[in-house]
């Protein structure tokens, strides 16, 4: 049987930058669709000039920020500034595309003549699909922000940390990170009901609200009942042990989590059934809750005399949940996700490097990373000359006039 | 195709069979709230996740569970024991008429049951499986069971959340099976896009470990290009030359701020400085009082000293101190500069702009004669307007309608069901 890929024949200009808008195209690439990343060089997008890079030599070719999140895209620079820039970006729209994705605050696509009521007046059947910090439109929309201080505002530091400090704030773009999977979610339905009815529309992704989501029940929970969430370590309110441990080496960890009254049985005999395990005050889920400093004490006894891989893997051939906290280091080297989602490919600057899969796979078709990410400017003449059918010299007057920068 | 449910969303045509648990019933409600009639199957007695808090006004119990419905709008809900030889026939009777089933099972369960992929393909060509698991379908850790913590442990997550002299750190609300889940609604889309082509079904195998690897922004790029392990630091972050603060204590909470430099800096620190010299309150700042977007542009995060650092921390700690979080957003919003609340659940629920957006939505709960708030749409889509067509269901709510009415069940056969507790 054939195996083709999802969306052959789909085609996006993806005006996004950044994280949220960048990786959900990157996805639509890796399902089979073709994706021209519209950028310049005038003024690069973050992902490029910022750390990793290959051998800490800075570039705009070497962020593996950038490289990780662009995978098997066409890159095309052109300077928007310039009229004749917007002029091959229209035609792009116009002539080729069949989505459009941005990331810009309220008013760029606008400026340029790329926003979605303009567009759908030649295009009706083109979809739209637009992200921004807090959404294109009330009156904190025209606030630009960026993933590390967005993640504060969306509610996942105060929640992070532990009860006698500061919150901590979460790594990274956290949030852009929950969002990019619902603009990938809301395009594919925009899809769907496109192929069904013919119709295009306008997608308007707010990062704050699909954040939301993730807190609902905390929300509910401060609606309702009137009480606010706080940070609590690594304490759940139904299972005991529940903590990441110390383990043998430096800062090496391993979680456990210890649900039922079996799994605590099983957990008991990994260790080995010492006497402090018949101690009654252990004896019920109550009773370590009750005593939970001094189970914690107790367990950590033990892992630290194994590395957290070996914790890890006697726990779970009992039955326990366990889980190494990975690093870095740990996560490259790590056999599921090496199986499951990394793929190495021959970047032409850097050379060979880690980029993922989605995190699923679908049984019929292929998804797949058909090529590094582009370095800037790199598919300039592909598009303009295969895509669009300009001539050489046309292409020569864009590149003089500055439009391709 | 199923017959078409009542309000016309963009999946409307498309009927999911639901059998999650905690691990995957948001990637159901995704579909639901989007328009597919979905069909919650909980074993008889109900989803052991009902169990899970917080619950409303505190009862625990399982129909009151604020975790269940917050996940589990727009479905329909059944009771129903496929690990029976009855309940697995009635299954299979519903897979005939349905377009997804979603399940989140250890790997080989609903195989071991005869139910697995290969088995329903045969029955309905057409039908798309999606596992959610924690570690996905295949690879050496396939049978590993995961919690959160496990998971965000694994994936990564914990590694680098926390304070750098405590142990590794996990969100106090769980987020793996989140992330798994919403993945999972995108993999299960792309089927059926797939299936509108083709009219071929598949499985789709969604593994919540790979779904937090993908959260990490450049933890593995760091490893992988740079040979550096990134560790957790608290609310401060390595910016080349020393540590900055990103979170700053307020009079009521913690707000997001950063210095930064380049374009960052120079989009913020301006009208900044502006404020603090207002307030006669520049501190170090001082110096750069005339400074425009061109001079901030100019900073070089690798040239910045720790000393420098620290002094600009101090600065802006006293600066804030005696101001709440709303108001330092009021003046973030008035003078354009990158600063934001950290938001508690509380902001949240009154935040402005999500006020102004009427984010937020009424659901009808008629058992309690009561119209509860629910968190909106994650995304606003001009033709096919998102909605929650009801809230979740009670345990075996639509047994009726759907046994009786859609599969023609007799009264006396459900008794005998029901005796059997297979429903």
């Amino acid at each position: 049987m054939e195996r083709r890929r999802v969306f052959e024949g789909v085609k996006i200009a993806d005006f996004t930058w950044m994280g949220v808008g960048a990786i959900a195209m990157k996805f639509m690439a890796n399902l089979g669709a073709e994706v021209i990343h519209i950028e310049s060089s005038t003024r690069a997008d973050i992902t490029r000039t910022s750390m990793p890079y290959k051998d800490w030599q800075p570039g705009l070719n070497r962020s593996g920020v950038f490289n990780y999140f662009n995978d098997s895209k066409y890159g095309l620079t052109l300077n928007m500034k310039m009229p004749q820039a917007q002029e091959v970006a229209k035609r792009i729209v116009y002539e080729w595309a069949d989505v459009v994705a941005d990331a810009h605050l309220p008013g760029i696509m606008e400026r340029w003549g790329l926003d979605y009521e303009t567009l759908k007046k030649e295009k009706p059947d083109l979809i739209h699909v637009a992200t921004a910090l807090q959404g294109k439109t009330g009156p904190y929309s025209g606030l630009p922000g960026y993933g590390i201080v967005g993640s504060q505002l969306v509610g996942f530091s105060v929640i992070s940390g532990w009860p006698d400090r500061e919150p901590t704030v979460p790594f990274g773009a956290y949030s852009d990170f929950v969002a990019f999977p619902f603009m990938v979610t809301a395009l594919m339905a925009a899809l769907i009901y496109r192929k069904r009815t013919g119709k295009g529309q306008y997608i308007d992704l707010s990062q704050l609200e699909a954040n939301v989501q993730f807190l609902a029940p905390p929300i509910m929970d401060y609606t309702i009942n009137g009480r606010i969430m706080m940070r609590m370590g690594n304490r759940s309110s139904h299972a005991a042990p529940h903590a990441i441990y110390r383990c043998q080496g430096e800062e090496r960890w391993c979680a456990i989590a210890v649900e039922t009254d079996e799994e605590w049985k099983d957990f008991c005999r990994v260790i080995g059934d010492p006497e402090w395990t018949k101690d009654p005050k252990f004896a019920t889920f109550k009773g370590r809750k009750e005593n939970e400093d001094e189970l914690n004490m107790l367990v950590e006894q033990w892992t630290v005399n194994y590395p957290p891989q070996e914790v890890m893997s006697r726990m779970q051939a009992a039955g326990v949940p366990a889980g190494i906290a990975q690093s870095g280091e740990d996560l490259v080297a790590d056999p599921q996700l090496n199986h499951r989602i990394h793929v190495i490919l021959e970047h032409p600057e850097i050379g060979p490097h880690i980029y993922g899969l989605p995190p699923y796979r679908l049984s019929k078709t292929l998804p797949g990373l058909t090529m590094p990410a582009p370095c800037i400017g790199q598919h300039n003449e592909y598009v303009l000359k295969e895509v669009l059918g300009m001539s050489d010299d046309e292409v020569a007057d864009l590149l003089i006039a500055g439009a391709l920068e | 195709m199923s017959e078409q449910p009542k309000a016309e969303g963009i999946l409307s045509p498309f009927r999911v069979l639901d059998l999650t648990d905690d691990k995957g019933f948001f990637c159901g409600k995704l579909l639901g709230d989007l328009g597919a009639d979905v069909i919650k199957v909980e074993p008889p007695g109900g989803d052991p996740s009902r169990n899970i808090g917080p619950f409303y006004k505190n009862i625990p119990h399982p129909e009151k569970s604020l975790y269940w419905w917050a996940y589990n709008t727009s479905k329909r809900g059944i009771t129903l024991d496929i690990e029976t030889a009855d309940g697995h026939d009635i299954f299979k009777r519903l897979v005939k008429t349905a377009d997804v089933v979603v399940e989140s099972f250890p790997p080989g369960h609903m195989d071991s049951l005869g139910l697995g992929y290969s088995a329903l393909s045969e029955i309905n060509p057409g039908i798309i499986m999606t596992s959610i698991t924690p570690f996905g379908q295949t690879g050496p850790y396939r049978d590993y069971k995961g919690t959160d913590i496990v998971l965000w442990s694994m994936g990564g997550q914990s590694y680098i959340t926390g304070d750098e002299d405590r142990p590794p750190c996990r969100m106090s609300f769980p987020q793996a099976s989140l992330h798994g889940s919403s993945q999972a609604a995108g993999g299960t889309l792309a089927a059926l896009y797939y299936r509108e082509l083709s009219g071929e079904g598949q499985h789709v195998d969604v593994s919540i470990q790979a779904a937090v690897a993908w959260t990490l922004c450049n933890v593995i790029q760091f490893w992988d290009l740079s040979g550096y392990s990134i560790t957790r630091s608290g609310t401060k972050r390595m910016i080349g030359g020393g540590w900055a603060r990103f979170a700053y204590p307020c009079k009521d909470g913690h707000v997001g701020f950063w210095v930064a430099a380049g374009f960052l800096a120079a989009s913020s620190m301006p009208q900044m400085v502006k404020w603090m010299a207002e307030e006669g309150m520049m501190g170090i700042f001082e110096d750069r009082k005339d400074w425009g977007f061109d001079e901030w542009s100019q900073v070089d995060s690798m040239l910045m000293t720790q000393e420098e650092l620290t002094a600009q921390e101090d600065t802006l700690i006293k600066f804030f101190a005696k101001k709440t979080k709303a108001e330092l957003y009021e003046q973030a919003l008035k003078r354009r500069i990158m600063l934001y609340p950290s938001s508690t659940a509380k902001d949240l629920a009154e935040n402005i702009q999500l006020k102004e957006r009427e984010f937020y939505v009424g659901v009808e709960h008629p058992e309690l004669s009561e119209t509860i708030t629910y968190v909106g749409a994650p995304y606003k889509m001009t033709e096919t307007p998102w909605r929650i067509s009801g809230r979740a269901p009670l345990i075996g709510e639509h047994n009726q309608e759907i046994y009786e009415g859609e599969l023609g069940f007799s009264k006396e056969e459900m008794r005998l069901l029901k005796e059997a507790r297979v429903v």
